[in-house]
């Protein structure tokens, strides 16, 4: 004990250099593939998500171009449906999801002020898992044995009998892969929120954005289950003979159904509430006032996270279930436009008279609202029983979910990659860039999405590789296909904005924006260690309540990666934890699920051999090394 | 076929215009919503810089309030509509449609005299009649949709699911599947004549008559019969009684060949009959190698069978 | 930013609170996570139990092996009481023999398993109901499995030199905690399968 080294009394410089000792990881590749730090693991996420946004985007340009006139001939019905389907499994199981849950993995732990996220070493383990589903499904692709059976792959078209070879297979297992990454994200998340919040960071303290990924994290938790459920159980149909979904032997085709909604539909909401959160942090900053009505807004999303598990039925109004059923469900899902609502009204008052700067997430926040409103009002109408028979599966719907999704989750992450961007390279991005590309993106994307609302109501089903020249829709699909050009012009101009501006923008310094939050307490990009000494937090705003020297604690240990575990609900100091080094054996097990999980498409067997390999590599991971951070 | 032949928003039946009449006022009354939120932020946006609003809390517990109203509103309007929508009418003409990849089985039931029969991708319907369509699937889901006479609903394997409708217009309005049934989804249409009660009995007494005794007649009868044709379609009359595509008895009287693919012409006949994976890839009928006069021959047959 | 240091935190105890650490909660979060796997497992069956015309379209099983593994869980709590008591107490002896047990008794339930998956009369691809019984089952073996591995593992690390330090003492806790999620999920679903079609 006595000869530990402490922080106590050191000099700032002195005091560096020996956080970077422990908290470093080692140069090079091997470092690179070993750390276990939030922020590499974060930003690595994040830049693999935006990826995958690329490659959706394309997929998206490729239906455009097909739909832009009748009878298209670009590509043929088994292509299209094998890119309708990448497009949607890819946005939302590679893209929207993993890019919301590594803003979380790289905020979260700056802003409740600590060194590292909770289980560090399952944070990396989840990134590698990610990587090597989406690559799985990718390669699929490239290799023309992409899933044709859409986003959804309902039984019985993904089922043994009408899915032959390996398509929904490689579905089904790509799904796996993404739940068990979100699963793991989701538990680290919520840990270092209870547990790891700088010491005063009470619950009435917590940042907006740290409680919207709070609550996603539970939503994940309770939702992820059930697609592991309903996937694992077509695969068991597929490959060993099951019968879950076949009613000729007791199983039911609308089972699954249930089961992909009551995760689907609370995906949704994994998807918008962390942006949500980032409108909040976005407007305080720029309004230079918190948010209105704090309480309200963490109860909203509260509210929005229950509810979330409470309307996966409206996705089948169409399949014949009891009406009066169906009635509660038009019930709960008209409902959620109340905490909706109630957020919206908040931002409204943050922003009645505030003359916020309009800078480029602000902006970016005020096409949110525009945007977002809308596609919620639709979302109204779909509630209801007697329109959705109509609106469901057709272009309206497509209109609809993407302007919440777009509108309420894509716009607020960008304006978020521009706020946080700072934090995240040290740099700014670029403003003129950042005000044509949104000027784009806001205006390609509305211009290309309105007029599928019309044809929708026109007749136009969705998921359709064309269509005929005497139907009327010919002319609004040219216009929305040209309007897709604006948007995805905008996307390039945003990602060149990103890659130049890591090199050529203005340097930020630790706080360009002037903000009240902890991340903005450290240095852009943070050490590996984030704070040099542990934030004290009195107020909601700990950098405005204290705005000359940023208060702090001392007294922990220098020779192991040690931080602080605080209370649940009062954040007072309980102990000083340490927390795990850089491992490889995470690499190593995520190398070990998957290659299991790919095994396991082709036999059953693979579960139990390639078990062995898993359980060696998990055994490695956490056999103690005697180091400083096993100690007690 | 007219451009508003596929339209919600031109309701040619009592369902598609019950809903049509909630659909107006509710998109009106969303969208000024919409306009007062927006308006609200261009105030807010405008206004000379101030501390918060005094008395924001008010104002913001009020628009919540209003937003309760709005949603138990809009779900008691939507409650009604619904509810006469699956009422049971009195006496309704039965008609079983079953979705198969990628094309439509009907079948008329018997009814008083009028006997039963099957037929495939057009369905007709008497005006002014009410109808309750029994929707089945024969392997994947499909989904019925006519917009312009009723809302969609599933045709789903191991379920039985109906649909009521009462035509109110005569025309010919389109169907289409609206739930991705697979590699031919987009091209699995379905006319739907609605027409005077006269002559649908009329069409009826037709349909349920066997092929035409010209047709049996002439020589393309026996290709049909010799060749691969009689083992998947059944002419009545003849000895084709394959089950598994779609009844061809009265083939040429449809509007459309190919479930909505093309417009029932002798050339139309001719090409798909010599080629049906290029007209329609991956749909079920496969490439029969026909010589030119055995195609010559069977394009005949198929033509006369009205 | 400069900093000014308000607090102390050197007298804190160099590792987390048993009981509500990290580790703790992650545990809580796992079991929150294979709870709700369980749930909708059983979820499945009373479904397709609503949708079939007939339930079970098999014999119903015979109780015995499925009652002998709820005993036998049950019966388990009381070592596994005893293994939590002698972890807070660190006393590292008993902590070895008590895991040890406790890796003995893991055993019994696999081996009763085996029977219960022939008690049902069915195999998993003769019907749905054949399917979702052996899933359930193969849930819950499937976490038997992977608890016996990990307590033969942790019984492994007490014979080393890295045994004697409270952190391995809260893994052995966090074992505790585990087995009786274990025994927890295994009523319900025993419940589920082998009573729900006797009713």
């Amino acid at each position: 004990m006595r000869a530990q080294p402490r922080d106590t009394g050191r000099e700032e410089a002195a005091l560096e250099a020996s956080l970077a000792a422990v908290w470093s990881s080692r140069p090079g590749l091997l470092g690179w593939l070993t750390t276990v730090d939030h922020k590499a693991i974060g930003r690595r996420y994040i830049v693999t998500a935006f990826l995958f946004l690329a490659l959706g985007g394309v997929l998206a340009l490729l239906m455009r171009w097909q739909l832009a006139q009748p009878e298209g001939r670009l590509l043929g019905p088994d292509r299209y449906n094998q890119v309708f389907t990448m497009h949607g499994t890819t946005m939302m199981f590679l893209f929207a999801v993993p890019v919301m849950e590594a803003m979380g993995v790289y905020l979260v732990p700056l802003m409740v002020g600590t060194r590292n996220i909770a289980f560090p070493r399952l944070n990396a383990f989840s990134y590698w898992v990610y990587l090597f589903g989406g690559a799985l499904l990718w390669i699929a692709f490239l290799l023309d044995m992409a899933p044709d059976v859409g986003w959804f792959a309902y039984v019985p078209l993904a089922g043994p009998q009408y899915g032959p070879g390996k398509r929904a297979d490689i579905w089904a297992q790509m799904i796996t892969f993404t739940e068990v990454s979100a699963l793991a994200v989701a538990v680290g998340l919520v840990v270092t929120v209870f547990k790891q919040r700088a010491p005063g960071m009470s619950l009435d303290r917590i940042p907006l954005f740290v409680w919207a990924m709070l609550v996603t994290s539970f939503v994940v938790i309770l939702a992820m289950p059930s697609i592991v459920l309903a996937s694992t159980a077509l695969i068991l149909d597929r490959l060993v003979g099951t019968q879950f979904f076949n009613p000729a032997a007791g199983g039911d085709v609308l089972l699954w159904q249930h089961l992909f909604w009551f995760f689907g539909h609370p995906e949704v909401y994994i998807i918008f509430i962390p942006a949500v959160g980032m409108v909040s942090t976005i407007l305080a900053t720029f309004c230079r006032r918190p948010v209105f009505g704090y309480l309200a807004m963490v109860l909203a999303l509260v509210g929005t996270g229950l509810l979330a598990f409470g309307l996966w039925v409206h996705h089948m109004f169409t399949t014949g279930l009891p009406r009066l059923g169906e009635s509660f469900f038009t019930a709960s899902s008209m409902a959620i436009a109340v905490p909706s609502g109630l957020q919206i009204f908040c931002w409204l008052a943050t922003l009645w008279g505030a003359r916020p700067r309009l800078t480029v997430p602000m902006l970016y926040v005020l096409a949110f609202l525009f945007t977002f409103v809308l596609g919620g009002m639709t979302g109204v109408m779909v509630a209801s029983v007697p329109l959705d028979t109509q609106l469901h599966d057709s272009f309206f719907v497509v209109a609809h979910f993407h302007y919440v999704l777009v509108g309420g989750a894509v716009f607020p992450l960008l304006g978020a990659i521009h706020y946080w961007y700072p934090k995240l390279t040290g740099r700014l991005m670029e403003e003129r860039l950042g005000r044509w590309a949104w000027g784009l993106v806001f205006g390609g994307f509305n211009l290309a999405f309105f007029p599928m609302h019309l044809l929708g109501l026109w007749g136009m089903p969705r998921r359709v590789y064309t269509y005929p020249p005497e139907l009327p829709w010919g002319g609004l699909n040219l216009f929305s296909s040209l309007s897709a050009a604006l948007l995805a012009a905008g996307f390039l101009l945003f990602f060149w904005n990103a890659w130049r501006s890591a090199r050529h923008g203005e340097a930020a310094g630790p706080d360009p924006w002037g903000a009240g939050t902890l991340e903005w307490a450290t240095s852009s990009p943070p050490p590996p260690w984030n704070f040099t000494r542990i934030p004290v937090v009195e107020g909601a705003d700990p950098l405005r309540d204290s705005p000359d020297a940023l208060k702090v604690a001392a007294g922990l240990r220098l020779d192991r990666r040690e931080l602080l575990l605080t209370s649940v609900m009062a954040a007072e100091p309980e102990a000083r934890e340490s927390s795990p080094r850089d491992s490889v054996w995470p690499l190593l097990a995520a190398i070990a699920t998957t290659a299991m999980l790919i095994w396991s498409i082709f036999t059953p067997w693979a579960v139990v051999w390639g078990a062995i390999p898993v359980a060696a590599t998990l055994i490695f991971w956490f056999w103690p090394r005697g180091t400083p951070e096993d100690e007690s | 076929m007219n451009g508003a032949a596929q339209s919600a928003l031109a309701p040619g039946g009592a369902e598609a215009a019950a809903i049509l009449s909630l659909f107006w006022p509710v998109t009106a009354l969303l969208g000024a919503i919409w306009l007062a939120v927006l308006l609200v932020l261009a105030l807010g946006l405008w206004r000379r810089p101030g501390a918060a609003p005094r008395r924001a809390g008010l104002a913001v517990g009020a628009a919540t309030a209003g937003t309760v109203l709005v949603v138990i509103g809009l779900t008691l309007a939507s409650y009604l509509v619904t509810r006469p929508l699956s009422a049971a009418a009195e006496a309704p003409l039965v008609v079983q449609v079953q979705g198969r990849q990628w094309w439509w089985q009907v079948t008329y039931p018997a009814e008083g005299d009028a006997p039963g029969f099957t037929t495939a991708n057009e369905l007709r319907l008497p005006l002014g009649r009410p109808v309750r369509l029994e929707l089945a699937a024969a392997d994947v889901i499909h989904s019925f949709w006519v917009p312009n006479l009723a809302g969609k609903q599933d045709m789903i394997p191991g379920r039985d699911n109906a649909l009521l409708l009462t035509p109110r217009q005569a025309g010919i309005f389109r169907a289409q599947c609206a739930e991705f049934c697979g590699m031919q989804h987009a091209r699995m249409a379905l006319p739907v004549v609605v027409q005077p009660a006269a002559e649908f009995a009329r069409w009826r007494a037709g349909q349920a008559a066997p092929a035409a005794a010209e047709a049996l007649a002439v020589a393309g009868r026996q290709v049909f019969e010799s060749r691969q044709c009689s083992a998947c379609h059944t002419v009545r009359g003849s000895e084709a009684a394959g089950s598994t595509g779609p009844d061809l008895t009265h083939l040429a009287s449809r509007e459309t060949l190919g479930a909505g693919l093309l417009p029932m012409t002798r050339g139309a006949l001719a090409a798909w009959t010599a080629d049906p994976q290029t007209l329609k890839p991956g749909n079920n009928m496969p490439l029969v190698p026909l010589t030119a006069d055995e195609l010559q021959a069977l394009t005949e047959f198929l033509a006369l069978l009205r | 930013m400069k900093a000014r240091i308000v607090a102390d935190l050197s007298e804190l105890p160099t590792s987390g609170p048993r009981g509500s650490g990290p580790t703790w909660w992650g545990n809580l979060a796992f079991m929150l996570i294979e709870g709700m796997g369980f749930a909708l497992g059983i979820g499945v069956y009373l479904y397709l139990a609503t949708v079939a015309p007939d339930w079970p379209p098999a014999p119903p099983p015979e109780l015995a092996a499925g009652t002998g593994v709820a005993l036998v869980l049950l019966l388990s709590l009381i070592p596994n009481a005893l293994l939590a008591r002698w972890a807070k107490a660190q006393d590292l002896r008993r902590i070895r023999l008590g895991l040890l047990v406790m890796l003995g008794i893991s055993v019994l339930p696999l081996a009763l398993r085996v029977l219960e998956f022939q008690a049902f009369h069915v195999r998993w691809d003769e019907s749905a109901y054949g399917s979702i019984v052996w899933v359930l089952l193969g849930l819950h073996t499937t976490h038997l499995l992977a608890d016996l591995v990990e307590t033969a593992v942790l019984a492994a690390l007490m014979f080393t030199r890295h045994a004697d330090n409270p952190r391995r003492y809260g893994d052995v806790e966090d074992e505790v905690a585990y087995w009786v999620f274990i025994v927890a999920t295994w009523l319900p679903v025993y419940a589920c399968l082998y009573w729900a079609p006797r009713l």
